[in-house]
């Protein structure tokens, strides 16, 4: 119990410093990843609406692939792409060398071209939801292209489309867990040098474990906190 | 005071209004453009690569880590069926304790990673050699094969609890008043009234669960199951050839696209009496 005690303290014969720098680094992927993977999900999902077949088409392409991909081969693929895209690159311009990819870059690019993939999708039907009125409404009222998206559409649109991505992300924090496997210092990374050099992996991966549960119970309160919020102003029955 | 003094003559509408060269259509195209040049990029990448040696070392392979990838599933897929059924029962129950239980463990397999539920189970259960050789179950756990198979199954149990019961509970009430009003019991009014409306409405969930259960069998190539992802892995780091990857990509695309189309018809087939 007291060997139990010691390796979960703060300090130099404790891991809890190191694992909790691992909980860091794993809430900042995600929050790194959100913006990028909400982005370009924004983009698909405006794509998958126009009117141009190309654009659709593109778009559905680009879905069709990263939604069929596991995400640890999706993270292989841009790990070992991105490192054999650059020694050509240096090579094409005469330099000799390899180099290592910053995993942190690595995975965010993967989760989030994932997330996108995912966020197109809830994006989308949550655009179908909006009735043709609204846009007509904010054309006689001489709104322009970019007004009628950003003070007509968008604030319906965060409040139909919320639960989903809601969901998204909790599905994102999982999915970090992955870039651990490249190296990246996250909380199962963490746990698991722990675990190898105190011989307790049952402790530690169970702490890694519980540490995933603190970080979904925290978002779900965030999130539950942000609906209340946007549905303010939702007309009572 | 003033009227009209002659009628307006009746005209055709305006011409309608060609669609022109939008920014639209230009992002379209060169979207379009790229992923032409990435398709054709990639099938002369595969061709320029291609080479018998490699195919005839590594293709049995890749076609032996399918069958584990998939064994690996639908055996997990089919004993998590088996476990949500308590777990279901758990969480439907009036009891404080059993809901209670039921819903601490589909809390706990929802809100972690897969990958770190195996490496619990995996390196975890380890610890624990020699209680397990005291009770004969060592043999079992030493296998990542065995740990893989405990800890998928008891991942998708979760899901497919949540699953179920979001699928019986939408079920009206009704439907068990009825079917207690025509005095079948409780057996019959599950087996012949509720699961058959309710399974309709878990059909695609349970689609999706599959999916998401390939994508996730994944992971099992860290801790050195040979699926499809860890023969990848091993032609890659004796190779460093790139095309290793690729295919592994073309593999699982197939897989779910095939089995994302095979559901997409079984629906279409199973909901027909639905169509008005």
């Amino acid at each position: 119990m007291d060997r139990t005690l010691t390796l979960l303290s703060f300090g130099p014969n404790g891991w809890m410093d190191q694992i909790m720098y691992g909980f860091l680094v794993t809430g900042g992927l995600a929050l790194a990843t959100l913006p990028f993977g909400l982005f370009i999900g924004f983009l698909l999902a405006l794509a998958k609406q126009s009117e141009v077949r190309q654009l659709r088409l593109a778009a559905e392409i680009y879905t069709t692939i990263f939604r069929g991909l596991p995400e640890l081969l999706t993270l292989f693929l841009v790990y070992f792409g991105l490192q054999i895209g650059y020694r050509q690159t240096l090579l094409f311009f005469g330099v000799e060398g390899g180099i290592e990819i910053n995993s942190f870059l690595a995975g965010m690019m993967a989760l989030g071209v994932v997330f996108s993939a995912f966020s197109s999708e809830v994006l989308l039907s949550a655009f179908r939801a909006i009735p043709a009125g609204q846009y007509e409404g904010a054309y006689a009222l001489g709104l322009g292209g970019v007004r009628t998206m950003t003070k007509v559409i968008l604030p319906q649109l965060v409040r139909i489309a919320l639960p989903g991505l809601g969901n998204l992300w909790m599905i994102l924090l999982k999915d970090t867990a992955l870039v651990s496997v490249i190296g990246l210092p996250d909380i199962l990374r963490q746990a698991g040098i722990a675990a190898r050099v105190s011989k307790e992996a049952f402790l530690f991966f169970g702490i890694a474990c519980l540490l995933y549960l603190l970080l979904a119970i925290l978002s779900s309160i965030f999130i539950s906190a942000v609906e209340r919020r946007v549905r303010r102003s939702e007309v009572r029955v | 005071m003033s009227f009209a003094e002659q009628m307006i003559p009746p005209r055709s509408p305006p011409p309608a209004i060609a669609p022109g060269w939008s920014a639209a259509k230009t992002t379209g195209i060169i979207a379009m453009a790229f992923w032409l040049i990435v398709g054709v990029g990639l099938i002369y990448f595969l061709f320029s690569a291609w080479d018998p040696a490699k195919v005839a070392r590594y293709g049995p392979k890749y076609l032996s880590g399918l069958g584990v990838t998939l064994t690996l599933v639908s055996v997990s897929i089919v004993l998590g069926a088996l476990v949500s059924i308590p777990v279901v029962a758990g969480r439907m129950s009036y009891n404080p304790l059993f809901s209670g239980i039921a819903y601490a463990y589909v809390y706990f397999f929802r809100g972690t990673p897969l990958i770190a539920q195996l490496f619990l189970f995996y390196y975890g259960l380890g610890e624990f050699r020699h209680q397990l050789e005291a009770v004969g179950l060592w043999g079992f756990f030493r296998e990542p094969w065995n740990c893989a198979i405990l800890a998928f199954t008891l991942n998708t149990a979760a899901y497919q609890a949540e699953i179920l019961r979001g699928a019986i509970q939408s079920v009206p009430r009704g439907q068990f008043e009825g079917g207690q009003a025509l005095g079948l019991n409780r057996v019959q009014i599950y087996r012949k009234i509720v699961l058959p409306q309710a399974m309709i409405v878990a059909l695609r969930p349970y689609g999706n669960e599959i999916i998401l259960m390939i994508k996730g069998s994944a992971v099992v190539a860290i801790i050195t199951v040979l699926d499809l992802t860890g023969e990848t892995r091993r032609a890659y780091s004796r190779t460093f050839d790139f095309q290793t990857y690729i295919w592994a990509a073309i593999f699982y695309l197939l897989i779910v696209e095939v089995l994302r189309n095979v559901w997409n018809w079984l629906e279409r087939r199973l909901t027909r009496h639905l169509k008005r």
